[in-house]
């Protein structure tokens, strides 16, 4: 994740208009917490109620799955970057520095879960691409996952 | 800022039909708790037919669709009918993206 790292630092600069970076324990508790954070930050763009609801939910996956996939319960720290760039649109970047995925491409597959109880839906990545725009996943098995989204908010004039 | 609503589950039993009131963020911290108090509820009564009522349901993602498919297969064990009612349509949302419908049956009021 290093040399995407230095990638992006050659890149022209975004058209940034506000960023805010969440730190959090990687606590279950924090799921939600994660969700109201940047439910809250979002609001100052005044998003539709449906836009609202869909971003907090692709965040409570990305966040969840840090804990339960990236940590595995164990205790690390559950980095979030929000920003928002070019007027509407909205970059959601959750990384942890856990134990990584082997197989994204499997891991992305609607129904896939490693839950043996069945008490998984394996729905997590189809949440979260359903309700934004554009999906990344980065993992480095040993190293950690990012997971980087995208939307682009409606504008008051399209609403009408 | 509102604050993060306390989630559970509420078990009543009307005749034959048990009633599950859900309510509050159904996420991954606090799925597993609502699990426990339903299936305490459910395998102690063995009702014929259950409704899961979702109208105090204020957010759900996709451990929520996990805790009603898991419940669903719950019913079926002990012959339970489940039926869902009231979800909002962001719940709905969610509901959709795996085919809940075709699975269980959605009531609205």
């Amino acid at each position: 994740m290093e040399s995407t790292e230095k990638r992006r630092s050659g890149r022209p600069p975004e058209d940034l208009k506000n960023e805010i970076r969440i730190e959090l324990p990687s606590l279950s508790i924090n799921e939600g917490i994660a969700r109201l954070i940047v439910s809250s930050f979002i609001s100052q763009l005044d998003p539709t109620f449906e836009e609202l609801c869909d971003i907090k939910c692709a965040v409570s996956e990305a966040v969840t799955n840090c804990i339960v996939h990236g940590y595995r319960d164990a205790r690390g720290i559950v980095y979030i970057t929000v920003k928002i760039l070019n007027e509407r649109t909205v970059r959601i970047e959750v990384r942890d520095k856990g134990c990584g995925i082997e197989n994204v491409k499997e891991a992305m597959q609607p129904l896939f879960t490693t839950d043996s109880e069945g008490e998984r839906s394996g729905m997590g990545f189809t949440v979260m691409q359903s309700f934004t725009d554009r999906l990344a996943v980065v993992s480095r098995p040993g190293k950690g996952t990012r997971v980087t989204m995208i939307k682009t908010l409606s504008g008051p004039r399209e609403r009408q | 800022m509102k604050r993060n609503t306390k989630a559970g589950a509420e078990t009543m039993l009307d005749g034959h039909t048990m009633i599950i009131s859900l309510s509050g963020d159904i996420d991954h911290h606090s799925a597993k708790r609502i699990r426990g108090e339903i299936d305490n509820s459910l395998f102690t009564n063995r009702p014929k037919r259950a409704v899961m009522d979702m109208s105090g349901v204020e957010f759900m993602d996709s451990a929520g669709l996990g805790l009603i498919l898991g419940r669903i297969a719950c019913a079926e064990k002990i012959g339970c009918r489940l039926t869902l009612l009231s979800p909002s349509p962001q719940v709905m949302r969610i509901l959709d993206l795996a085919g809940a419908g075709r699975l269980i049956e959605i009531k609205q009021h």
